[in-house]
């Protein structure tokens, strides 16, 4: 089963003012088989560490490492990292204008599979994504993205994590921007995906709402570039209860 | 794309001009057009219709002398079109509206004519091979597409030397017209071409430019209609590389009611001093009422040291119409899209590849002739493969 390990992790990007340091030594193992919702306020990170773990150039790691099953995950490109079975489904998808959704999604999984996906199955497969996700077959002769409603850009990442099926999923605020149908429809996707039981999940989100859905194994609430305290769904409910007041007022500077 | 894009569109009504719009198009009447060499002065670079172009390269072209070789021109095509060579005044549909175009139409000698009969259909393209033999050459085609003729005509520039042409496109009342100008000379070529088309009552001009190749390409394409109801559907590719200037300047006046005009001019630039310019500039006339206009150039940067200049111009003359505008944006090759691909497996080059396939996707869908997309794709392909080992070498310096 698949490990991802996250040891003293420092990122930073760079400002007009220099170097703003923003991840400040974060720790945490995901393992296949484990469901991990890390919850925090706006701006406190969350975002640097998953587009930090798929290799955006924007992010600089000025320390700590990260790995894949005992791999140097920072050594690999960012192609590479996703053919090691990383996948991100990010907070804001973004458009490939002329390049349609089906031809995307063939030229990804050739390249995760490193060989082309059987005609005849493919279609169905994706096909079956596609409405599993509650998404016209048509979408698939879009242009990535465009045009597509917030929502559908979220249900469309699902789409791509059924069909790549990748070790583990890093998910930004899939949650956000979907109403309570589109909700239960993205849940039921990851929990698919997390059901195959040797899948490891880290779910972004600044909302309870989705673990009505999603349950997590681990909660992690992350203030100011770390981790500031970890527990199970308990954590998760005092958040629903009482927000984030007792982190921001011991850890984070505003 | 980035933010550098500027996007300017109208709707029925006379609007304020983009940035960096030159004189009012009733100027457009005042500028020379003429058969006499004499009656242009040799361009300084400073002049609204040079300013872009690298005019000190084109010297040997604006001399007033016969040129020092014939280029070889070969037409062929189904059976019933007629290919046949003609007086150059024959047709006189285009007035050269510049000097190296007067100077082509002194000196060409002879015009090859390619006509399509009245009411023929046909199933094949027309072919017009033109190959400049490495010297100075000049030369004038004349397209004739009969009444109700469908046709398709493509002319291929290839070789090596300095071409200055006219090419003449006269399409007949209801007929529809598709005339492809590919231009992929040696990395050395010049070619400074003038089209002219008239188009016949409830007819149907296709005209599409591909350029991929040659030091200095410049073609200027000017539409007018003979009759109510024409169409015009313009379209342009073109991808620069390294010190290859790629220029297209249009000009379509709408004089006639109820005409059709859509420009859609793509262009990709790729490595030092790689350079485009387009100017689109569309009039529509008092008496156009009824007319239906839209023009859009994009470019896409995808290295440092390219740039492209783009200056949509249009003007309305009267407020009975049904709908115009433009909109024009250069964008710098988006990084994000780049990481989207490549966070889903896809690696780098094959990422750029669908980036800048899926730029050119619309357009080389509306080409309409399948071996020109096919082509087109290909050399596009070579041209990214290119563009990818030189970036890779200079990483590694
Ligand atoms: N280029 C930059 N210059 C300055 N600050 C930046 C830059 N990029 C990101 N930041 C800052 O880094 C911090 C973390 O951003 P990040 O997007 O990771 O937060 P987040 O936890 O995902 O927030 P949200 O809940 O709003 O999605 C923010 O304060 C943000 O403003
Ligand atoms: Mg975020």
């Amino acid at each position: 089963m698949a490990t991802l390990e996250i040891r003293d992790l420092h990122v930073s990007v760079d400002t007009e003012n220099g170097p703003k340091e923003i991840l400040r030594g974060v720790d945490l193992t995901i393992a296949g088989g484990q469901t991990h919702a890390i919850m925090g306020p706006n701006g406190s990170g969350k975002s640097t560490l998953a587009y930090s773990i798929a290799g955006h150039p924007k992010y600089n790691v000025t320390s700590g490492t990260v790995t894949l099953d005992g791999e140097d995950v920072l050594d690999m490109k960012v192609d590479e990292r996703a053919r090691a079975g990383l996948f991100l489904a990010m907070q804001y998808p973004v458009e490939v204008p002329g390049v349609s959704v089906s031809n995307f999604l063939r030229t990804a999984k050739t390249a995760i599979d490193g060989e082309a996906p059987k005609l005849r199955t493919w279609v169905k497969d994706v096909n079956k994504a596609l409405t599993d996700l509650d998404m016209d077959p048509d979408f698939g002769t879009r242009n990535v993205n465009e045009g597509f409603s917030g929502g559908e850009k979220k249900r469309h990442e699902i789409v791509q994590l059924e069909l790549l099926n990748p070790k583990i999923a890093i998910l930004d605020e899939t949650d956000s921007g979907l109403d309570i149908d589109a909700l239960k429809i993205v849940s039921t996707g990851v929990n698919r995906f997390a059901e195959q039981g040797d899948k490891g999940v880290l779910l972004i989100t600044h909302y309870t709402r989705i673990l009505r859905y999603i349950k997590p194994d681990f909660v992690h609430v992350f203030v100011d570039g770390k981790v500031a305290e970890e527990g199970g769904h308990e954590l998760a409910d005092e958040l629903e209860a009482n927000g984030y007041e007792r982190f921001l007022k011991t850890g984070a500077k505003a | 794309m980035s933010a550098t894009e500027t996007l300017v569109a109208t709707g029925n009504q006379a609007h304020s001009h983009g940035p960096g719009s030159p004189v009012p198009l009733q100027a457009r009447n005042e500028r020379t057009t003429s058969y006499d060499v004499a009656d242009f002065p040799v361009p300084n670079g400073r002049e609204e219709e040079w300013r872009f172009t690298p005019v000190k390269a084109l010297k040997a072209l604006f001399a007033d002398e016969a040129g020092t070789e014939t280029p070889k021109i070969d037409a062929y095509g189904p059976d019933g079109v007629v290919v046949e060579s003609i007086a150059l005044d024959t047709v006189k549909v285009l007035t050269p509206q510049d000097r190296i175009a007067a100077v082509a139409w002194t000196h060409a000698g002879a015009a090859t004519a390619v006509r399509i009969p009245v009411e023929a259909e046909l199933t094949e393209p027309v072919h017009v091979n033109v190959a400049s033999l490495g010297g100075r050459g000049y030369g004038h085609l004349v397209i004739e597409a009969g009444r109700h003729s469908r046709a398709t005509v493509i002319i291929d520039h290839t070789g090596s030397g300095e071409y200055g042409a006219n090419v003449e496109i006269v399409v007949g009342d209801g007929a529809e017209l598709r005339v492809v100008s590919i231009q992929q000379g040696d990395h050395e070529s010049i070619h400074i071409g003038q089209h002219d088309a008239v188009i016949g009552r409830d007819a149907k001009l296709n005209h599409v430019t591909v350029t991929l190749g040659g030091k200095i390409v410049r073609l200027s394409t000017n539409v007018r209609y003979a009759g109510p109801g024409g169409d015009a559907n313009l379209l342009g590719v073109l991808f620069a590389e390294s010190g290859q200037h790629h220029e297209n300047r249009l000009f379509v006046d709408h004089e006639a009611i109820n005409c059709k005009s859509n420009v859609l001019y793509k262009g990709v630039l790729a490595g030092d001093h790689a350079r485009s310019v387009w100017i689109g500039d569309v009039l529509i006339r008092a008496a156009a009422e009824g007319t239906n206009t839209f023009e859009l150039n994009r470019n896409l940067v995808l290295t440092d040291g390219a740039r492209a200049d783009s200056v949509p111009n249009l003007e309305i003359e009267t407020g009975e119409i049904e709908g115009a505008g433009h909109a024009s944006a250069t964008g710098r090759f988006d990084d994000e899209q780049l990481f989207y691909l490549q966070a889903r497996g896809i690696p780098e080059d094959e990422a750029r590849r669908l980036v800048v396939s899926g730029f050119f996707n619309d357009i080389i869908g509306r080409i309409g002739v399948p071996e020109v997309s096919e082509h087109l794709h290909d050399v596009i392909e070579q041209k990214l493969a290119r563009t990818a080992e030189l970036s890779a070498a200079a990483a590694k310096a």
